[in-house]
């Protein structure tokens, strides 16, 4: 390395491929997603809807609440479920989810712990429809739907909650992925702001590399002190399929799917989202970039979903960062 | 990429404000900087006469030569006369007319001078090529031709030139004791012009070219001034002036030129004990305001949009109102650039323009006191389990409620500065408070406080540069600049390069590579 590479570190940021903020929205976003295609992804029914009469697997979905009045039916329709999630339809960065893992006397059971009545619920949900967690505060729904129970090979290295797998789609490629393990420290919650550990994965094999978490690289898990390397996702190839496929129903050019492994189920589209975190690039210990700039080359992107996944395999892992 | 689109946007912004302000520098004489107050004389010329009951015409030369002075602004109060303007000999003159006219008139000249250091030399420097054609030796009468022979030739026998030969004359004439050639001389001569007339007569016998000035002098405060005859004489090269009736060789500081042939000043037909007098003030004016005038007098298109021409009060808004592009530029070079989180996007730039009120320690202290006092309540809120929008509105109301506290208790205690707390933008306020507590609750206090003192920071540098009179000159005077701001903008919406906060955020990386 250049002794001016050593004293202008964006040179070296540069070098090694490293995304930044205004590039990402800058040259991509805003290159490649368009506008009026957003409420696809940022509204969560829609999304749900499009998947559900595209035959993607997602999540069931148990009750829509719009306005204040279903609030009381709701808990009718609820009735038959022991364990589920209430989220904003509008919510971003994992803001504003709950998860009822079952009941007890007095009402319902938190993922952590803690008992929430049915009057405390009921006020949740008002504030999601008053836009507590949509932007600019505008009125929004919350959507109840099957809480999933995650594959047992992530017991070890998740604290109350459920991991789930962002990928990165680029013009229909996949080119980058992390699975995102929920610590004692975000409640439970897979995001990374929120104190959950990132660890990338090789596109080719499924197998986890390093983590970040607080953006710090770290080899195990800061609560259960379990290593996270080397851990084998399962049915990868299927969640590839299941990523791309997704994609292909928003038309976004460059999107976050990020997918869950359910026990019963198998792999299940959570959510998407059109403005992924750069986070993935330290998880990965690799810069978006180069990869970006890849797929950017390509002049004629295949049609089909098997073809996709398999370009997707170019990515062989190298730790440009380390 | 729309890059070149984008540069070439900026790059016609840039050029077209540059060269606007360019051209208001260099040609309307606008200052790129804000300077000292200049001093303005303000004089009135009253021309007062009785009317004779029929068709009125009076006239009156106006100041064309001005050295050292710049002339801002004139005008003319005429009442029912009509009014022209003509030039004649190189003078302008005014002429006010009436078909009937009765009684006692009076007709004002009103006019406005600034000091100008720098053309004065240079309309002097302009004179001194002035040929002047010496006079004939002209025939005396013959009662005061020996007279006049025996002083000049005494004169010239003590001088060397021009000047010196002047003023060896005038020490004669205003000797205590005249001698009695002078005496002879002076028998018929009562008033002061009558004395120069005579001087110059005196003068034309050596063949030195003279000329009669009538000169105001600038006094503050003087109501009822008259022109006073000077005398000036070529020495080939320039005027010098002298005073007829000291001998003194220099016009004296703050004399104001005006009328330089020795023609009639004013002029009445069909009106009789006609009088002219003038009334003088002083008063100190803004450069700006001053090039701002005489630029309007010089017809200037660009002018006539100018922000100066609004009222006063209307001014005094846009004086602020112009100043939040240049903070919507710092919070985009904080956000974009540096990567410093803030609540809400342009929440500190309100922030900041309340701060212009209270003063930036006041404003600080006002502000954390309020968002403090409203953290309280807004926790005390969440307990009551109210729907989202009433709870604002109950903040909102609180918000304001503890503004009008703090207001009073303050000034109970003698602070004046709680009193401005009024002006702080009491829904952003709430908002703030709405958005800290949330993040309070999902993100922990520190992130929340960590936020709350980003915005504080951003704020109190968004006033220090709003509240900048450099920059509050140059935008106001040239709004133009406005498009410079705006080009700036433009170009860093294309900025793609990393933030300062991403090299603290991918610093894993970094530090690992310099193994």
């Amino acid at each position: 390395m250049s002794f001016i590479e050593q004293l202008l570190p964006w040179r070296r940021m540069k070098r090694m491929g490293i995304l930044g903020m205004n590039k990402r929205n800058g040259d991509y976003i805003s290159a490649y997603n368009k506008r009026a295609l957003y409420p696809l992804v940022d509204d969560k029914i829609q999304t749900k809807h499009l998947a559900e009469s595209a035959g993607v697997a997602v999540p069931q979905l148990y009750a829509l609440v719009e306005i204040e009045r279903q609030i009381v039916a709701l808990f009718e329709k609820l009735k038959s479920y022991d364990d589920f999630v209430v989220k904003p339809a509008h919510g971003s960065g994992g803001e504003g989810i709950l998860v009822i893992v079952g009941r007890s006397q007095n009402g319902y059971r938190k993922n952590n712990g803690q008992i929430i009545s049915e009057q405390e619920l009921a006020y949740y949900i008002s504030n999601i429809l008053s836009g507590m967690y949509s932007l600019g505060g505008l009125p929004d729904a919350a959507l109840v739907e099957q809480r999933v129970k995650f594959d047992p090979v992530f017991a070890e290295v998740s604290y109350q909650g459920v991991p789930d797998i962002r990928t990165i789609v680029f013009r229909g490629i996949p080119i980058m992925a992390m699975i995102r393990l929920p610590t004692r420290q975000s409640d439970g919650k897979a995001n990374l702001h929120q104190g959950a550990i990132g660890v990338g994965i090789d596109l080719r094999t499924g197998k986890t590399l390093s983590g970040v978490w607080h953006e710090q690289f770290i080899d195990q898990h800061p609560d259960t002190g379990t290593s996270i390397i080397d851990l084998q996702i399962p049915n990868w190839q299927q969640i590839l399929y299941l990523t791309v496929q997704c994609s292909d129903l928003v038309g976004l050019g460059y999107i976050g799917v990020d997918i869950v492994l359910d026990h019963d189920h198998g792999p299940l589209m959570l959510e998407m989202n059109a403005r992924p975190g750069l986070s993935i690039q330290l998880a990965n210990r690799c810069g978006l970039l180069t990869r970006l700039e890849k797929v950017e080359a390509i002049k004629d992107i295949p049609d089909s979903v098997a073809e996709r996944v398999s370009l997707a395999k170019m990515f062989e892992h190298t730790e440009n960062l380390k | 990429m729309k890059n070149w689109h984008v540069n070439l946007l900026s790059l016609a912004l840039l050029i077209f404000a540059l060269s606007l302000i360019f051209y208001k520098v260099s040609n309307l004489g606008l200052p790129l900087f804000p300077s000292d107050d200049i001093e303005v004389w303000s004089v009135e010329a009253r021309l007062a006469f009785t009317a004779k009951k029929g068709p009125l015409k009076a006239q009156l030369m106006l100041p064309t030569l001005l050295p050292g002075y710049m002339m801002i602004d004139e005008n003319y109060v005429s009442g029912k006369y009509g009014l022209a303007i003509t030039t004649v000999e190189n003078n302008r003159v005014v002429e006010w007319a009436v078909r009937r006219a009765k009684g006692d008139q009076v007709l004002y000249y009103h006019l406005q001078l600034a000091r100008e250091g720098a053309e004065s030399t240079k309309s002097t420097s302009e004179q001194q090529h002035i040929i002047v054609e010496a006079p004939d030796i002209p025939l005396y009468p013959e009662n005061i031709a020996t007279a006049i022979t025996a002083l000049l030739e005494e004169v010239r026998q003590k001088s060397a030139d021009v000047k010196t030969f002047t003023r060896e004359l005038l020490l004669r004439f205003n000797a205590k004791t005249p001698d009695e050639n002078i005496q002879l001389l002076l028998r018929d001569v009562t008033t002061r012009s009558e004395r120069v007339e005579l001087i110059r007569l005196v003068l034309a016998g050596a063949r030195i070219p003279s000329r009669t000035v009538n000169v105001l002098l600038l006094r503050e405060g003087a109501r009822h001034s008259k022109l006073v005859p000077w005398l000036q004489v070529h020495n080939e090269q320039q005027w010098l002036s002298f005073n007829p009736e000291n001998s003194k060789s220099k016009l004296p500081d703050n004399v104001l030129i005006w009328e330089n042939a020795g023609q009639t000043i004013f002029n009445v037909d069909g009106g009789k004990n006609s009088s002219l007098d003038f009334a003088i003030s002083r008063h100190t004016q803004e450069p700006v305001r001053l090039a701002e005038q005489r630029a309007r007098r010089m017809d200037s298109r660009a002018m006539e949009f100018s922000l100066f021409s609004l009222p006063i009060q209307t001014q005094n808004v846009y004086r602020i109102l112009l100043m939040v592009p240049l903070g919507a530029l710092l919070i985009v070079l904080l956000r974009n650039v540096v990567g410093i989180k803030t609540f809400g996007t342009f929440m500190p730039i309100l922030i900041a323009l309340a701060f212009r009120e209270t003063e930036l320690v006041w404003g600080i202290l006002l502000f954390t006191l309020l968002v403090a006092l409203g953290l309280t309540i807004r926790f005390y809120l969440e307990y009551l389990q109210l729907l989202l929008v009433p709870r604002l509105a109950a903040v909102l109301t609180v918000v304001i409620i503890l503004m009008a506290g703090v207001s009073v208790f303050s000034h109970k205690l003698g602070f004046e500065q709680g009193l401005s707390i009024a002006l702080f933008p009491m829904v952003i306020l709430a908002m703030t408070i709405e958005r800290m507590s949330l993040i309070w609750e999902e993100h922990g206090p520190s992130e929340a406080l960590q936020q709350g003192f980003g915005s504080l920071v951003v704020a109190s540098l968004g006033f220090l540069l709003m509240s900048n009179d450099t920059m509050e000159h140059i935008i106001f005077v040239f709004p133009e600049s406005l498009l410079i701001l705006l080009a700036v903008i433009l170009l860093l919406g294309r900025y793609t390069g990393y933030r300062l906060t991403e090299l603290w955020r991918f610093r894993a990386s970094l530090s690992k590579n310099a193994d």
